[in-house]
């Protein structure tokens, strides 16, 4: 079988070279402990990535993800600095992520409204809504007497921080999900070919609004880990361009955003590349501003190393591909 | 003489009992009319960064019971963080001719030239806490220099291997272009480089996001597990980096320094411990500044762009051997 260097390969081979180059160059980097921290510091971004991934195979994007995140645990923890039951109130957040995501997946499904102009209207609709209606404030703290969420954000279980282990059982979960159930293969048939799909009876519409709940889940999910982390949660993380950050671990991967192709798998490998990158730059202490420099040119050496092994003609490109 | 004495007294009883009465009857003010008048039909207007911040939401509580009191008119135009939108605001508030604008510079170009427009129009400029490159009637904020200095000298006296620490310090900066971070990086750099024995081991920047912050600060612990204390630029963000600091495990051994408004949630993690050291530039007390300001102006009326004041705060030291509490506020308290 010929060696097919697929965008995946291509993105884990430039990770791994990043990896030795500095394992080999800056002491401290290839610890243990610091490793846990590299995943640790991605981990939200990688379950974002996750939801995102389903959505993209799906043939769909969800732009709404950062802003359902941030409003929704803001408004959980919110509502227990007004001292309602924890509990209670992460319900509520949940409740109200999963709300506007079925909205979302009812605007893309029924109406027909492309899947970017209605996820990111209701991206700015949650953030708006959120902040006017249900929070008032950008920064909110997390109470006293939280010691259980925290302990997500801190705790360990057999040496390893409760959110990598989040972010693994997101990762297993989804895989298991697209992969096992027969309701994850029709999701990849609706984003390779929605109107056959829609023939051969697959019911299209409800799987295409269950995509963009699994994303309402997944976007609480990660705001709860960066709640449980920072302490406090930042909605003004809605306006910021993390939802880029989201899509490009996804897509970097090798999640193609025609739908119908990609893996849980995909995503780990864009996730641990951005990560390697961050927590190799930081250990440099080079400045924030060159990071960003750094991190753009890798990220196109990545692609345009990919757009010459994997050139684009008739037969690869994809009615939808971007 | 007696006879006279007597007299005398009771004149003076008399007298004294009719100005009692005089007393209890009271008089006006001669010059309260003229000060309300002053106040009727004005128009103040506040252009933040943006809302839903402690700070931001602190001055606007402020300026606006001291304009319900007084009756006149306090508007918020709201640009939610985006420095265009808020340059459209102040561009159109310019046409609608406010008496005051208040302004909070996104950084020190943006508004410059709409400020000279303004003052061109007759409108009085005040800036809080953020300042911009052209100066007006009032800037009422912390010195950032200074500020940059007493948190770098706290970290220091706690940080010197002359006082037994490790003397490795981390920098934990906002948006690298912003007035507020230009100027505590200098401050802070002053005070470092008279002091050689202060290595500093991370350099890092957090675009004002506690998140991002807290991932950088995580990374550089892990690499100086040693590191004796981080110098904050604001408490929004340090709060990451306390974050940080606690999941590593190291609470009581890495001390986070930090500054802000002085929200109580904020002061509170003085004394649980989060932050080692918090320096106030309280912001009840600045929005007592702008209300000083406008009543000033107000009243007094002078040719818009003659006069410019910095209005610096006085900045308050908070630890946990000294909570002063009075360098901390609650918003709930200020809306009254």
């Amino acid at each position: 079988m010929p060696l097919k260097f697929e965008r995946e390969m291509i993105v884990l081979g430039l990770a791994l070279l990043l990896f030795a180059a500095f394992s080999v160059s800056l002491s401290g980097f290839f610890t243990t402990g610091n490793l846990l921290n590299l995943v640790r510091n991605v981990s939200v971004l990688g379950i974002l990535g996750v939801g995102m991934a389903i959505v993209i195979i799906g043939r769909g994007i969800d732009l709404a993800m950062v802003s359902n995140m941030a409003i929704s645990i803001a408004w959980a923890v919110k509502l227990m600095e007004q001292g309602m039951p924890m509990q209670a109130a992460l319900l509520c957040g949940l409740g109200f992520a999963l709300l506007m995501s079925v909205v979302s997946g009812v605007l893309v499904a029924y109406v027909e409204v492309p899947a970017l102009f209605a996820t990111l209207a209701m991206g700015i609709f949650v953030y708006g809504f959120g902040h006017y209606a249900l929070i008032g404030s950008d920064l909110v703290n997390l109470p006293a007497g939280t010691d259980a969420i925290r302990y997500f954000g801190s705790g360990r279980i057999l040496g390893l921080p409760v959110s990598v282990l989040f972010f693994v059982v997101i990762c297993l979960a989804a895989s298991l999900f697209l992969n096992q159930t027969k309701t994850g293969r029709f999701i990849y048939a609706i984003g390779d070919n929605y109107l056959s799909s829609r023939i051969t009876g697959i019911p299209a519409r409800p799987l295409i609004v269950l995509q963009y709940l699994i994303s309402g889940l997944v976007s609480f999910a990660a705001g709860f880990i960066t709640v449980a982390t920072v302490t406090s949660i930042d909605t003004r993380i809605a306006n910021s361009t993390m939802i880029y950050d989201v899509i490009l671990v996804a897509v970097l991967g090798g999640v193609g955003l025609s739908g119908g192709k990609g893996k849980v798998r995909n995503v780990v490998v864009g996730t641990l590349l951005v990560g390697t990158l961050f927590n190799g730059l930081t250990i440099l202490n080079m400045p924030y501003t060159l990071q960003n420099i750094v991190k753009a040119v890798i990220l196109l050496i990545a692609i345009v190393i990919d757009g010459i092994v994997n050139p684009r003609d008739e037969q690869t490109a994809q009615q939808g591909d971007i | 003489m007696k006879r006279f004495i007597i007299k005398a007294t009771g004149a003076a009883i008399l007298g004294a009992a009719s100005l009692a009465t005089w007393g209890q009857e009271g008089i006006d003010d001669p010059s309260r009319a003229a000060t309300y008048a002053a106040f009727k039909g004005k128009r103040v207007a506040f252009v933040p960064l943006g809302m839903g911040l402690d700070l931001t939401e602190a001055w606007a509580a402020g300026m606006k019971r001291q304009a319900d009191e007084l009756g006149y008119r306090f508007d918020i135009r709201d640009p939610n963080w985006s420095t265009d939108a808020g340059a459209q605001a102040v561009t159109q508030l310019i046409t609608e001719k406010p008496d005051i604008l208040v302004l909070h510079n996104p950084d020190i170009q943006v508004y410059a030239r709409l400020i000279q427009r303004a003052q061109a129009a007759g409108i009085y400029v005040l800036q809080i806490n953020l300042k911009s490159s052209s100066l007006s009637e009032g800037f009422v904020g912390p010195d950032w220099v200074a500020l940059g200095e007493k948190v770098a000298n706290l970290a220091v006296q706690k940080c010197s291997p002359k006082n037994g620490g490790s003397g490795k310090v981390s920098i934990s900066q906002l948006t690298i272009t912003a007035a507020s971070n230009i100027y505590q990086m200098k401050g802070v750099q002053n005070v470092l480089s008279k002091n050689p024995d202060i290595k500093v081991v991370s350099t890092q920047g957090g675009d004002t996001q506690a998140a991002k912050a807290r991932a950088a600060t995580a990374t550089v612990l892990q690499q100086n597990p040693d590191l004796c204390g981080i110098i904050g630029f604001w408490d929004g963000q340090d709060v990451g980096n306390a974050a940080a600091v606690k999941a590593a495990g190291l609470q009581g051994k890495v001390s986070v320094f930090t500054s802000g408004g002085g929200d109580k949630a904020q002061c509170n993690k003085v004394a649980d411990g989060e932050y080692f050291a918090y320096v106030s530039y309280n912001a009840s007390l600045q929005s007592r500044d702008l209300n000083t300001m406008i009543k000033f102006l107000l009243q007094a009326k002078p040719q818009p762009g003659t006069f410019k004041t910095n209005l610096f705060n006085t900045l308050d030291v908070i630890t946990k051997e000294q909570p002063k509490p009075t360098a901390c506020y609650s918003l709930q308290d200020m809306k009254g």
